[in-house]
């Protein structure tokens, strides 16, 4: 069979000892960079490419790769541990991996991610091998017009992040997208709410307001507490999850990972959406809807398992199209070029050895970052007993130098303080941070599409009914927003009953 | 209770996160290179240099800016005997990093990398804070990457000529990429307009990539951009090509014809690079990196690794403050009279 010849070329390439061990050094690497706030993994890359010049292309490629994947594993942890996501996708992980820590089940959470993701990454490689060519087309039947109502969909299904009452979720989804639209206009030029600082004309980083609203209120809630001064948890339980935690595991890894996958192969910004989506999803169709937000273990394999799937399913427009989905993608590109080798769909057939290695590099990426991470398990829950005096400084300090280094702009380090205080105020009044994360994340990218899909249109609102794709993904909005309403209508009408009686 | 054993794991653990962070931190963000300004000694040079220099780049890691900076920072740095740090200060079309720089200790310590848009930012942007020609001392031209119109597979024109009858006729309906409001894409597809005198619907990105996205999957019509972005897709069929906007071929791409030969001369646009000191640097400072630029130019490696970009080094000759600033006081003017009369500002 011809993708059994494929992949045992793929993985003679990829288990060089060479190959190996700078697929080691890169996971390695990924996982470091992901732990700390801040610091991401487009600025690795971008400092390690030129490095990568003297590297045979493939071992150049398969380390540059195994950075990227390595972040999005090690990016859950700081989340889980002291709510400190360094990613979008991580915040999602943090609502019910940091609650699970403060109960004590920090490893059971950790071990959740880490097997979520290697099982995600496992599958979405496969999917890679199998289905790579006609996936990237597919997506590319993907414009503006489909991507407004592919978010929109992802906004509405979301909604169930939030907790509490809808007016306040609500509100903060809308303060959410307000402060997305801090910057320069792609459109017009025009800045918005810059207050004429140049440096807001790129717009508040996202990962300013994480650490901020997350990270830094966080801190600030644990300081009043006394119990919590002193440290995060006092008792560790059980290091690994329980059979029960395994059982819950299984059905939001597998859904996760097929979520993200899907997502994943859209380079018009569908990874964003896989966590999210994921974290909705569980939220939805579980009997225990009560526990998601406190500490609900399918709140954190989900999406875990949806990111590190869309993570890998977002080579597929790279390698098979030489198109870039993400700005780390973009590098890539660069490698490629600059070793010689035009990235595009001619790379399967002109360099297959190199095409099926990165590939199988991937699953040996997997696999060493699980043997990398489940061991250190360990060692990150016994953080949480450093007394908490000592340990929120250092919080506040990696979080400022990493913010820092995103772009050497003030602007990013005055943000964590100013959406610290800000998300404090918050919670005070009883609002999630995670739906104004939400509306930060995808308001950009609905009001973007939307001017687009407009723009080629000539004003005509139409096309978002007359494309196929888009119209489908309406009427599952639509779907959605029925199912979201009905049950809250019926719980009303008993509420007003009970109250009769 | 003790705490005494407690206290010991934490003082290890803090130790351990904080040399992973800090071995982070500099893989990120270079070796650990802080603001713009680090002189010690402004006056004597003849030590120059007696530390890092900072090469400041105005753009995101990883775009092609940063790349070419950094394919020269190293032979640059062996040149001048010293170490040389690269450093992203983005924002507002390159402006933020350059404002840093024109600000910055003129001592040689805090150089700036920019391209073309060095000479767009006065006609696009008010209260700049610094002045192109006044803020700066130049130190030579780097390269000058050649642009390509492109178009959609499936697109109707098939040669330069077709494409401006077609975009005349039909200037209600065609689409015309960019990827943002100053973008070098952006510049191009001004100075098509402004060529062949007609106004068609523009449609920006953020960034080259999804533009590039939306082109070969066919949801705009054509667009202008870096061969550095776009000869990957020529070469691979997915999109259609028309012409190189430079006054020759590209070796890369040699099928390709220049705007002269397919007829249509008044479009000639390069994204040329230039490095930058702020003014007041001593001048013997300037030459010694001048010099070091020249020779990092020769460098067979960059030689290759720039031509693998589609590009190639400027000439030595041009490599000179002379020709640098004659270069962008030429493109100032030319940019000012295309950007007011297509009536764009950003701020």
């Amino acid at each position: 069979m011809e993708l059994l010849d494929n992949i045992a070329l793929g993985l003679s390439t990829a288990l060089l000892i060479t190959n190996v061990l700078y697929c080691f050094l890169g996971v390695l690497l990924g996982t470091a960079i992901g732990v700390l706030p801040g610091i991401g993994p487009t600025a690795t890359v971008a400092m390690l490419l030129p490095i990568t010049f003297s590297f045979e292309p493939v071992t150049a490629l398969i380390m540059l790769a195994g950075i990227y994947y390595g972040a999005q594993y090690g990016g859950s942890t700081t989340a889980i541990l002291i709510n400190l996501p360094g990613e979008s996708s991580a915040a999602v992980t943090a609502l019910d991996g940091h609650a699970m820590a403060r109960q004590g089940r920090a490893g059971a959470a950790l071990a959740a991610a880490a097997i979520g993701s290697f099982v995600a990454g496992t599958l979405a490689t496969v999917a890679l091998a199998v289905a790579a060519p006609p996936l990237a087309r597919v997506a590319l039947r993907f414009g503006p017009a489909e991507y407004f109502s592919l978010v929109l969909f992802g906004l509405i299904v979301s909604i169930a992040l939030a907790r509490g009452t809808a007016l306040k979720a609500l509100a903060m989804i809308f303060l959410g997208v307000l402060l997305g639209t801090v910057g320069q206009d792609i459109y017009t030029g025009t800045p918005r709410f810059t207050f004429e600082q140049r440096e807001l004309y790129g717009g508040i980083d996202f990962v300013s307001v994480a650490v901020g609203m997350f990270g830094v209120a966080e801190i600030l809630r644990n300081l009043e507490n006394q119990q919590t001064r002193t440290a995060i948890v006092s008792k560790v339980k059980n290091l690994w999850p329980t059979r029960e935690d395994r059982r819950r595991m299984a059905g939001p890894i597998l859904r996760g990972t097929g979520l993200g996958a899907a997502l994943g192969v859209l380079p018009g910004g569908g990874h964003v959406l896989a966590s999210f989506t994921s974290y909705a999803v569980e939220k939805r169709i579980s009997k225990r809807q009560q526990e998601f937000g406190h500490g609900a273990i399918e709140g954190v394999a989900g999406p875990e398992s949806a990111n590190n799937a869309a993570a890998q399913t977002s080579f597929i427009p790279l390698l098979t199209l030489g198109l870039p989905a993400h700005p780390v993608m973009a590098l890539m590109v660069g490698a490629f070029i600059v070793h010689g080798i035009t990235p595009g769909p001619n790379v399967i057939t002109e360099e297959p050895a190199l095409f099926w290695g990165l590939i199988a590099s991937m699953w040996i990426g997997n696999v060493l970052l699980v043997l990398l991470n489940l061991p250190l398990i360990g060692m990150w829950v016994r953080m949480l007993r450093i007394p908490y005096q000592v340990l929120f400084p250092m919080i506040i300090l990696f979080a400022s130098i990493g913010t820092y280094s995103l772009g050497f702009n003030a602007y990013d380090v005055y943000a964590i303080a100013i959406f610290g205080l800000l998300g404090y105020l918050l919670i005070k009044c009883g609002c999630e941070p995670a739906p104004l994360l939400l509306g930060f994340v995808l308001g950009p990218l609905l009001e973007e599409n939307l001017r687009r899909a407009l723009i080629i249109s000539r004003g005509d609102a139409s096309v978002f009914f007359t494309r196929p794709i888009s119209a489908a993904l309406l009427v599952l909005t639509v779907a959605a927003l029925v199912i979201t309403v009905l049950p809250a209508i019926r719980r009303r009408r008993e509420m007003v009953f009970t109250e009769d009686e | 209770m003790s705490t005494s054993p407690r206290y010991r794991a934490a003082a290890r653990m803090i130790a351990a996160i904080g040399v992973v962070s800090l071995a982070a931190a500099c893989a990120g963000a270079g070796t650990g290179g802080t603001g713009g300004t680090g002189g010690t000694a402004g006056g004597e040079t003849g030590g120059y240099p007696g530390q890092n220099i900072t090469f400041v780049v105005p753009f995101s890691a990883g775009g092609p800016t940063d790349t070419v900076t950094r394919m020269i920072a190293e032979p640059m740095a062996a040149k001048l005997g010293g170490k040389v740090v690269v450093q992203n200060v983005e924002g507002a079309g390159g402006t933020v990093g350059a404002g840093e720089v024109a600000r910055a200790e003129p001592d040689g310590y805090t150089v700036l990398m920019h391209h073309i848009g060095m000479s767009t930012a006065p006609a696009l942007y008010q209260n700049l804070g610094y002045q192109p020609l006044e803020s700066f001392e130049m130190v030579g031209l780097v390269t000058e990457v050649p642009m390509t119109i492109i178009a959609r597979k499936d697109f109707a024109p098939a040669t330069l000529q077709d494409l401006v009858t077609h975009v005349k006729a039909n200037a209600d309906k065609v689409t015309l990429a960019n990827a943002g409001i100053g973008a070098a894409s952006h510049l191009c597809g001004l100075l098509f307009q402004t060529a062949t005198g007609v106004k068609v619907q523009e449609v920006p990105y953020e960034g080259t990539g999804p533009a590039l996205t939306d082109l070969v999957g066919g949801q705009v019509d054509f667009m202008c951009d870096q061969t550095t972005n776009t000869s990957g897709q020529i070469s691979a069929g997915e999109v259609k090509a028309y012409a190189v906007t430079t006054p020759e071929r590209v070796k890369s791409l040699p099928d390709l014809p220049t705007t002269a030969e397919a007829g249509l001369p008044a479009l000639e646009v390069s994204v040329w690079h230039g490095l930058y000191v702020p003014k007041g640097t001593p001048q013997d400072v300037v030459q010694k990196l001048s010099e070091a630029l020249k020779t990092a130019l020769a460098d067979q490696k960059v030689v290759d690794q720039m031509a693998k970009l589609g590009t190639a080094p400027v000439p030595a000759e041009d490599a000179t403050p002379q020709a640098h600033r004659t270069k962008l006081e030429e493109q100032l003017g030319t940019w000012a009279k295309v950007i007011a009369d297509a009536g764009i500002k950003a701020s």
